[in-house]
């Protein structure tokens, strides 16, 4: 599956047709995306949709199966130096050696990396408040989340990878890992993708977005394209309704009596022909939020989701 | 500048910030002449992409409520009157436009409406005219 809004040239992270199982079970189905550089993609998608393993593929941890996975025009699996030598990556588990110190965990971290940058690890460690002579276990979720943010921008990557980086965090240490992000694109015109489910935050962040549903991509595009691609519709009837026919515009339709609502994507017009077959009224048109255009597709069974993903 | 992004709200985050600002500059709480914050700062401010921001600034500048100046930051148009007299009206209307639906549904009618808001008007007119 396609989409139009991105193209390979100058992307970053370029994913064509990718698929793969774990047993029987399908965890990416032909996934295609590209990753501009200087955006700050978003990934979305339900647990177990298919987010972890996509970000696993493009740092080399799982080979394709079938289709290919490029970063900075390289395979990840093949030069692994090549590629993780240019990504920070912080995983959902933020899994660091428990027993070091934090000043140890540095100079371990550093080693790995030619261009680290130590004046700004010390900057980071002191904007974050990590006491150098704590172990790491003895650190809180959300200091443990700092330190590996840390060590994840400290040698100024070109693409900051960060899977489920706000998962069980309070505001504060959220905003101080948005600040992050927002500040290498700004600073330095680098790459982010990040995975969430907090899609308040994706709108916040992010300008490209992919939304992934049972292994599929069901949208991907500029954020600003996919929202104002979609229509929340307000329907008055002059007499009341049991239901609504099933119509192949409509992603979801609820409501009762003679009030309904119908949410859209890229085909207002076509819709606004049948709804007026109907009789309906149009009563109110309004840009949906990212969560109920979300939950839109999210809903739909996999066989409908097809006809609907181009954008408009 | 004091700006307040939802997610709520089904409008994209750019156009927020347009509305916002046009609202500001409307409503005399950014004078013309004034400078608002550079993207970065707004961005951090807001925990928002800085290219949200940059595209609500090109906005702002094709609309002419903002001109940027060669390196030296961007600043409330001073030729903004018009489009702020255009946006004042814009407000307006809205809150007109609610003003009726409301008096049609209590079956209140136009004339009515007329002398109310006249006799509302009456005591404003005096105590600015002092």
């Amino acid at each position: 599956m396609t989409f139009p809004s991105t193209s390979s040239a100058d992307a970053v992270i370029a994913v064509t047709g990718l698929s793969r199982c774990f047993g029987s079970k399908l965890a990416l189905d032909e996934v295609s995306l590209f990753v501009p550089r200087g955006s700050v993609f978003g990934l979305v998608g339900e647990n177990g949709a298919g987010k972890t393993t996509l970000i696993k593929h493009i740092l080399g941890l799982l080979k394709a199966e079938s289709g290919s996975v490029r970063v900075f025009g390289k395979n990840p699996v093949a030069d692994p130096v090549g590629v993780l030598s240019h990504v920070g990556y912080l995983s959902e588990h933020r899994d660091l050696p428990a027993w070091m110190r934090v000043d140890q965990l540095l100079c371990y971290t550093r080693a790995f990396y030619p261009g680290w940058d130590p004046h700004y690890a010390e900057q980071l460690r002191e904007q974050f408040g990590l006491d150098p002579a704590a172990r790491v276990k003895t650190l809180s979720q959300g200091q443990q989340a700092k330190a590996g943010l840390l060590i994840a921008l400290a040698f100024r990557p070109e693409l900051l990878l960060l899977d489920e980086p706000s998962s069980g965090l309070d505001p504060v240490v959220r905003r101080d890992i948005l600040e992050a992000i927002i500040r290498t694109v700004a600073d330095e015109g680098r790459t982010v993708l990040f995975s969430s489910h907090l899609l308040d935050e994706v709108e916040r962040v992010s300008d490209q977005l992919a939304m992934i549903h049972h292994g599929r991509l069901v949208l991907c595009g500029r954020l600003d394209e996919i929202k104002e691609s979609h229509r929340r519709l307000v329907l008055r009837f002059d007499s009341p309704q049991t239901a609504l026919p099933s119509m192949k515009q409509a992603l979801s339709i609820r409501g009762s009596g003679r009030e309904w609502t119908v949410l859209c994507n890229g085909e207002r017009n076509a819709l606004c022909a049948s709804l007026q077959q109907l009789g309906a009224r149009v009563v109110d048109e309004q840009i949906p939020s990212l969560d109920e255009i979300f939950v839109a597709h999210a809903g739909r069974k996999a066989g409908e989701a097809e006809s609907s993903t181009a954008l408009s | 500048m004091q700006i307040n992004i939802s997610a709520k709200e089904g409008a994209p985050i750019y156009q927020q910030i347009v509305n916002q600002v046009k609202y500001l500059v409307a409503s005399g709480r950014l004078a013309t002449g004034e400078e608002i914050p550079p993207i970065r700062a707004l961005a951090e401010q807001l925990t928002i992409n800085p290219n949200t921001v940059a595209r609500a600034y090109l906005e702002l500048e094709r609309a002419g409520v903002v001109t940027k100046r060669h390196g030296a930051g961007t600043y409330v148009s001073e030729s903004g009157s018009p489009l702020a007299r255009r946006e004042r009206v814009r407000i307006l209307t809205r809150r007109i436009d609610a003003l009726l639906a409301e008096a049609i549904n209590m079956g209140i009618e136009l004339d009515e409406i007329v002398d109310l808001l006249r006799e509302r008007h009456a005591p404003l007119q005096t105590r600015s005219g002092k």
